[in-house]
């Protein structure tokens, strides 16, 4: 297969960026988008030109290390995929490919297409947690919990903090990332005693960090690989309330 | 050089707790004063950098990742063994031992596995009050599966992402630290080599991926928990990242290397479709519980899997070994489908791949019932392959996925350089010549969370604080080398690329030094490695040439070097061990009927090489093993 690609190329935040035009060719339908990326930066190397830089690590969808917008789309068009685990084969031969880094003001550009995320650690480091000291839990059977909310517990941790709701909501909001850890940490007795600390004190890190505020437009739901649903979002606000009138 | 593992005398069910009673604790008001630097963000140093820091430590915390969440303890899928005897089926922390003596094919040392057995269900306890949403029963208590082979159910896990919750977990304690100012984290941070003064290790020297620039930090220990070394072989179900700089470069200056031929591969992964493949993809070995692996009975048959009859397929392992079928351990599984491709009877495009055929159980036990339980597996396949694993039958390979050797360590975790420790995978320690299923997540765990905590304390109160500064000559000559190397490696200008590179070693490494080793083989890898070592360096092409911006293509070239040296030392290992045990297959020591011979009299000891000099053969030490709870057998799976 062969393709066009339009790549945003910046050297670093105080240089001016534009798309630049490469061509894919010869590519097996197999491969997948990062391997592609690879093969033309092969070339590019080969050629005497500097190669794309783009953030990556397990290349299997889990570690939320990947991710560029791609034709318009955080990690492309594919529904539930990380930019990693998307295949050229679902793409038309001869199309024309944009690639685009995360654009948020919480998300500083570093260069190309790699963005600086590490506001979402601050976040989680501002309540993200249960406060345990190592040795001192009570055996595991101790807390039984029903499934169903141990389950949906589960659903809401599978986020893997790559930034896609973020890239992707028109005012850069964090609040499906943050919704993801309220909800499970909420769910859970273990979470409860700090519940309302937690809950006040990640939304202003994640206010404080830049991003924007919810208004609904769901573009997030959309665009999370790991289909978070927004209802979260519904929650967190809930529990944001509660913490108001229970302290 | 000395080897002494330390293990304390006594019955093997007290030693830790008594050892634990003589190890010198640090004045809760002198802890602060230590500064201790963890390198790898993983469980292992994850973990190790929360706990040290809620005792009271200064830490600093390095990882290459942009942020320690990312680190690729996230990819474990299956699960997490604790000997909890939850499920009443006859578990106990002596038998667990066992079973890891026994499935390390007795390469192991028993003190270290049957600490790990005692300590694997306090793992479980910590997970569960950190909010990690362990699978569960209906009436609300902790879930167990059976897992690679193992006659009881012990394993807990997470659906098909038990490693993710176990990390994030770990991750949100060490959140907690960095957040209360106890921990400093260095992301986007690469340690590029050990100061060692005087026998002690003194600090690192990181380069920030960032900016490029070089710098040391001195701290009063130095952990490393950098993972494994997998991506040796190019193509393996590690992260792109994963690399083997930080042990390599302790190797280098002065810390033994740990049975480096000691390397698992998985027996279930997606096969390879073509040279541009970048990295292998596991599939649960979860999935061997319902399917069935079959290749077709007669060599070259190219027909469509439905297309072959019942009658002329073979399901070889269930045919090779009646009693455990396609449940046999991953080394004896992948050693298997080598066998019957070799024959001609692989499938796919490539003849490198068997069957997983899901078709018998899904008749038992219906569709639904097997999306319930592999849904997430069966996507992920689909995703890669654009096949569907309901209708026709996955294609598996083995794939290079896990690496038993790692630095050498005493009972303490510290290596043979003072004040340096080494924790999870980076390590040798505990599962001898083959991991079991499930059980690296806790030998991470239970090396950071509970080991290290102790005995790190313990050397600090004894060695006391280090007085060598980062202005000291030590750490200036070596800042000075590593900066002499950046400089080298940019000043090439030759015509191929690193990733080229690595692609040419992957293939003589996975061809001589693979599923199958023969003395022939290894001494023609012996002869091609330094070989391409040298193209390397004279031919290697960096860009951008310069290193004061994000360099991805540097930062490769780096790895690169350090695996092509790593890579003879791997190889020299696998020569000199002429037995066949767990992961490591000499072709020359098996059975009539093909299986894995040891050779106890000869091997029974750790070989722990010490680096000569970058071309010179590593010199062997022998750490013998000594066997007092568990007679040597040899295994057998009929
Ligand atoms: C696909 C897959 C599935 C698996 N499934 C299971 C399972 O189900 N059960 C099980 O028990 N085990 C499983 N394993 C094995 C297990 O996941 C690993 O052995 C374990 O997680 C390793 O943890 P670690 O902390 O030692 O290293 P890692 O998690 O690899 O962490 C290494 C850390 O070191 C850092 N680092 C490395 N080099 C440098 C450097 N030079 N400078 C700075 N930082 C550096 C990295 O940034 C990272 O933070 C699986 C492995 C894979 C690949
Ligand atoms: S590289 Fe890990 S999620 Fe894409």
């Amino acid at each position: 297969m062969n393709f066009t690609l339009k790549v945003w190329r910046q050297k670093n935040p105080n240089n001016a960026g534009r798309f630049r035009t490469y061509a894919a060719t010869d590519i097996s339908s197999d491969t997948s988008f990062l391997e592609m990326l690879d093969i033309v930066n092969e070339q590019l190397i080969e050629r005497g030109d500097d190669p794309i830089a783009f953030d990556h690590d397990c290349r299997e969808g889990i570690c939320g290390t990947c991710g560029c917008v791609i034709n318009g789309f955080a990690h492309g068009h594919q529904e539930g995929t990380t930019l990693c685990q998307l295949h050229m084969r679902s793409f038309d031969d001869g199309q024309v490919i944009w690639i685009e880094p995360w654009r948020a003001r919480a998300f500083p550009l570093i260069t190309d297409l790699m963005v600086d995320r590490s506001s979402f650690d601050t976040i989680i480091q501002a309540g993200g947690f249960i406060s345990i000291r190592t040795g001192s839990p009570p055996d595991g059977n101790a807390i039984p919990i029903p499934k169903d909310e141990s389950d949906a517990a589960f659903e809401a941790a599978a986020c893997i903090g790559c930034g896609a709701c973020v890239a992707s909501c028109p005012n850069a909001s964090a609040m499906l990332f943050v919704s993801a850890k309220i909800t499970q940490l909420g769910l859970v007795p273990q979470g409860q005693p700090e519940r309302w600390d937690r809950v006040k004190s990640m939304v202003a890190a994640m206010e404080e960090a830049g991003f924007g505020a919810c208004t609904n437009h769901g573009e997030c739901e959309a665009a999370c690989p790991k289909e978070i649903p927004m209802d979260l979002i519904a929650r967190l606000n809930r529990d944001l309330v509660c913490s108001m009138v229970k302290k | 050089m000395e080897l002494d593992p330390k293990i304390p005398a006594g019955p093997i069910d007290q030693k830790w707790e008594r050892y634990k009673f003589q190890l010198k604790l640090v004045n809760p008001a002198n802890k602060r004063k230590f500064n201790i630097l963890v390198v790898g963000s993983g469980l292992a140093g994850g973990s190790t950098a929360a706990t040290l820091a809620e005792l009271g430590y200064g830490v600093d915390c390095f990882c290459y990742q942009d942020s320690p969440r990312r680190a690729h303890s996230i990819a474990a899928q299956g699960g997490i063994n604790a000997s909890k005897n939850y499920q009443n089926d006859g578990d106990s922390d002596y038998r667990l031992f066992y079973d890891t003596i026994k499935g390390g094919d007795y390469r192991s040392r028993e003190a270290n596995v049957y600490r790990l057995a005692e300590l694997s269900g306090n793992i479980i306890d910590q997970c569960v009050a950190q909010g990690v949403p362990f699978a569960r029963e209906y009436g609300g208590l902790l879930a167990n599966r059976s897992f690679g082979g193992a006659q009881v159910s012990r394993t807990f896990y997470a659906r098909g992402q038990t490693g993710q919750q176990l990390l994030l977990g770990a991750y949100s304690a060490l959140s907690r630290q960095i957040g209360l100012g106890n921990v400093k984290m260095h992301t986007r941070t690469e340690m590029l080599d050990l100061v060692v003064v005087d026998g002690r290790a003194r600090g690192i020297v990181v380069r920030d991926m960032v900016t490029g620039e070089v710098r040391s930090w001195a701290g009063d220990a130095v952990i490393l928990a950098t993972g494994g070394y997998s991506n040796v072989f190019y193509l393996s179900t590690n992260a792109k990242g994963c690399n083997v700089t930080a042990a390599y470069r302790a190797h280098k200056r002065g810390a033994a290397f740990a049975n480096p031929c000691y390397t698992q591969i998985h027996p279930t992964c997606i096969p390879v479709t073509g040279e541009h493949q970048s990295k292998l993809t596991l599939m649960s070995e979860s999935l061997r519980n319902d399917g069935r692996i079959w290749v077709p009975r007669d060599a070259d048959d190219e027909r469509r899997p439905g297309a072959i009859p019942e009658e002329e397929r073979d399901y070889y392992l269930e045919r090779r070994y009646p009693a455990f079928g396609n449940l046999v351990p991953r080394d004896v599984a992948s050693r298997a489908a080598k066998l019957v491709c070799d024959e001609s009877r692989g499938v796919g495009d490539t003849g490198l791949g068997v069957y997983l055929d899901f078709k018998t159980a899904i008749g038992r036990l219906g569709e639904d019932a097997i999306r319930e339980k592999y849904g997430n597996l069966f996507h992920m396949y689909e995703k890669i392959t654009a096949e569907n694993p309901y209708q026709s039958p996955m294609r598996i390979y083995p794939a290079l996925h896990y690496t038993m050797g790692g630095l050498w360590v005493d009972y303490n975790l510290e290596a043979t350089i003072g004040g340096l420790f080494v924790l999870g995978e980076a390590n040798f320690s505990d599962h001898g010549a083959n991991r079991l299923g499930a059980s690296a997540l806790m030998q991470g765990l239970a090396d950071g969370y509970f080991i290290a905590p102790a005995t790190v304390g313990d050397y600090l109160a004894r060695e006391g604080a280090n007085t060598i500064t980062t202005e000291s000559q030590g750490f200036k000559s070596t800042e000075t080398e590593v900066n002499e190397k950046i400089k080298r490696l940019l000043n090439i200008k030759g015509e191929r690329t690193p990733e080229s590179f690595h692609r040419e070693l992957g293939k003589i490494v996975w061809q001589h030094c693979g599923m199958g080793r023969n003395e022939a083989g290894l001494k023609q890898a012996l002869e091609e490695l330094p070989k391409l070592r040298d193209e390397f360096w004279k031919n290697l092409k960096v860009l951008p040439a310069r290193n004061d911006q994000v360099n991805q293509t540097l930062e490769k070239a780096g790895r690169v070097a350090d695996l092509l040296e790593f890579a003879e030392v791997m190889v020299a290992d696998a020569l000199n061990r002429t037995e066949s045990c767990g992961g490591h297959f000499r072709e020359e020591s098996q059975t009539e009927e093909g299986e894995a011979m040891r050779d106890d009299e000869n091997f029974a000891y750790v070989a722990a090489w010490e680096h000569a000099g970058v071309g010179e053969p590593p010199v062997l030490h022998k750490e013998q093993l000594a066997f007092e709870e568990v007679s040597l057998t040899q295994r057998s799976y009929k």
